[in-house]
């Protein structure tokens, strides 16, 4: 017994540490003074520069994918953000071979419980319920939890009057969970249709990248989309396509830029203007976004 | 091969048996005074999803239905049963008009899948589903759904928002097929059989999760052994959880509708971790 409580004891003082605070800035996994391989054009980019540079490539203006941690701190004010239902935790429903082992390894390198980070904070004083998919938990797919947790949080926005932002960044439903995460579709949409129905704004900004069922649900729903620049978007992948119709694909196939053209996003943004270009919009929508004294 | 793969996967066979109807067919049987209406009013009318006025239950009624095609000819002119984006579109303007004249829907699931292709990307293949979901919860007229051979991932389930859903007993239904599965999970498309037995996509599968309410039972060795046992089983279910959709009050009938998706998902919540955010 005082073995468990042993080892309880220091997890207790971290999470005393973290309760409340702001998750704290998790920069890309790499040691000091490396030099990085651009994506796209293949410079080698400083590791200090590209981060200063918000991970995109000084040099062609890749947009590196950036986790949830590093997504709230680029948007948010300054400690204003506070976690919601971080207490959830995904369960095995089906029994899937090889899944606890995949969320295991997803918790240790993300940090996170789960691959959706949810909350409250403010965006130059704008308070706003804020949700983040991280795409490097188990490719930012959406099990029960994450659907849960979305859903949470649009219902936490209409309760508490705040305008809705996610950031997704999804391959999809998660596989591992079957007809389960295929149900969160519907979950997350139908939550959308009672915020839509009490005037509630959401602002749904897809990055990079932002497929399949997520795509195909709550993401799509925004009263403004906006993508990053570059961002991959789209309903089925590109491989499964070129299988279905023997062709190749046209250049630029489901970018961001291609979805604006075709009509299905508001603008997209580079990731320098992202936060600037949110303002701008929340202070379109007054009442709602009113800025709290600071 | 253990028994368990065996029996999912002849369940697989028999939903994807050649022989086996397909909605016209069931339209046909069940609704003899259908007349199709057509087209989504802003791009063109998609031959994979049909939709029309009929007469059920001594009432008028609307019917949206997904159709393969049951010859080769058949298939390339339906696409297989995938819709596009104008299919769901069609679908979504049909259900917007039912709710208006206050006739219930009856809807016939049967897809692979939505089709994955430039021009369904180019339209918005995405935002169609999504939309359907997000209308469909609160589409204030009784519907109900019957999957018939295959209910395919999203599009599926763009019709699928219902407030009662049937499984024939052979049709399965599930996230991606079982070859999808196994290419993504076991990186290999020929592992389809052991994929299919995880999967739990199975009428008895889905009737323990609460998806759907009901299973439609089929002669041995399938739907086309005896499709006259199958239809008149049909018939009995669908007039009896239409009586008890029509029962509820229009608030009712939502809110049901409501608490049963909201509901869907299996996760654990701990209570020693604070709330802090509310």
């Amino acid at each position: 017994m005082s073995d468990i409580f042993a080892k309880q004891k220091p997890k207790l003082r971290t999470f005393l540490k973290v309760a409340g605070k702001p998750i704290p800035k998790n920069q890309i996994d790499i040691p000091d003074g490396l030099f990085i391989e651009c994506e796209q054009c293949h410079s080698a980019i400083y590791q200090k520069a590209l981060v200063e540079n918000l991970s995109v490539c000084p040099h062609c203006q890749f947009h590196f994918r950036l986790n949830a941690g590093d997504r709230i701190q680029l948007i948010l004010d300054e400690n204003s953000f506070s976690e919601n239902n971080a207490n959830l935790k995904s369960k095995n429903p089906l029994s899937m071979p090889e899944y606890d082992q995949k969320l295991a390894i997803s918790k240790k390198s993300t940090g996170h419980s789960e691959a959706f980070i949810s909350g409250r904070g403010s965006i130059q004083g704008f308070p706003i319920a804020i949700g983040v998919l991280d795409s490097f938990f188990m490719m930012g797919s959406m099990g029960s939890v994450v659907g849960e947790k979305i859903t949470r949080l649009i219902e936490f926005a209409s309760q508490e009057h705040l305008p809705l932002i996610i950031f997704s960044a999804s391959g999809g439903a998660r596989m591992q969970e079957g007809i389960l995460s295929l149900m969160q579709m519907v979950k997350t949409s139908a939550a959308l249709k009672k915020f839509d129905q009490i005037g509630g704004l959401f602002i749904s900004v897809l990055t990079h990248p932002t497929t399949g069922g997520v795509a195909a649900s709550y993401a799509s729903l925004g009263d403004i989309i906006v993508a990053e620049h570059g961002a991959l978007i789209g309903f089925a992948g590109a491989r499964v396509i070129k299988q279905t119709i023997q062709q190749d694909l046209p250049e630029g196939f489901q970018t961001a830029a291609f979805q604006l053209k075709h009509g299905q996003v508001d603008l997209v943004v580079e990731r320098k203007q992202l936060k600037q270009t949110l303002i701008h919009l929340l202070r379109f929508h007054g009442q709602k976004g009113e800025p709290s004294r600071e | 091969m253990n028994n368990i793969e065996e029996k999912v996967w002849e369940k697989v066979r028999l939903a994807r048996h050649p022989k086996r109807p397909t909605a016209s067919f069931l339209i046909k049987q069940l609704f003899p005074d259908f007349i199709e209406l057509h087209g989504d009013r802003q791009f063109g009318d998609d031959t994979s999803l049909i939709g029309g006025l009929a007469t059920f239950m001594g009432q008028s009624i609307t019917v949206i239905a997904q159709e393969k095609g049951s010859t080769t000819d058949e298939k390339i002119a339906r696409n297989f049963g995938m819709p596009h984006p104008e299919g769901y579109r069609k679908a979504l303007r049909l259900m917007k008009q039912a709710e208006k004249f206050h006739r219930p829907i009856v809807f016939i699931i049967d897809t692979p899948g939505a089709y994955p292709g430039i021009g369904a990307e180019e339209r918005g293949q995405a935002q169609a589903i999504a939309f359907n979901l997000f209308e469909m919860i609160a589409i204030q007229t009784p519907m109900i759904g019957i999957v018939l051979s295959e209910g395919g991932s999203g599009g599926a389930l763009a019709i699928g928002v219902t407030d009662t859903l049937l499984m024939l007993e052979n049709s399965v239904y599930s996230i991606i097929s079982p070859e999808g599965f196994a290419s993504i999970l076991f990186k290999d498309s020929t592992k389809a059989k052991a994929a299919a037995a995880l999967m739990k996509l199975t009428a008895d599968d889905l009737l323990s999760f609460g998806i759907i309410d009901a299973i439609v039972p089929e002669a041995k060795g399938g739907f086309h052994e005896d499709i006259q046992f199958s239809l008149s089983q049909l018939r009995i279910l669908l007039q009896k959880y239409l009586k008890q959709l029509f029962k509820l009050t229009p608030e009712n009938l939502l809110k049901n509708r409501e608490k049963k998706f909201r509901a869907f998902g299996v996760f654990e919540e701990s209570k020693s971790e604070k709330n802090h955010g509310k």
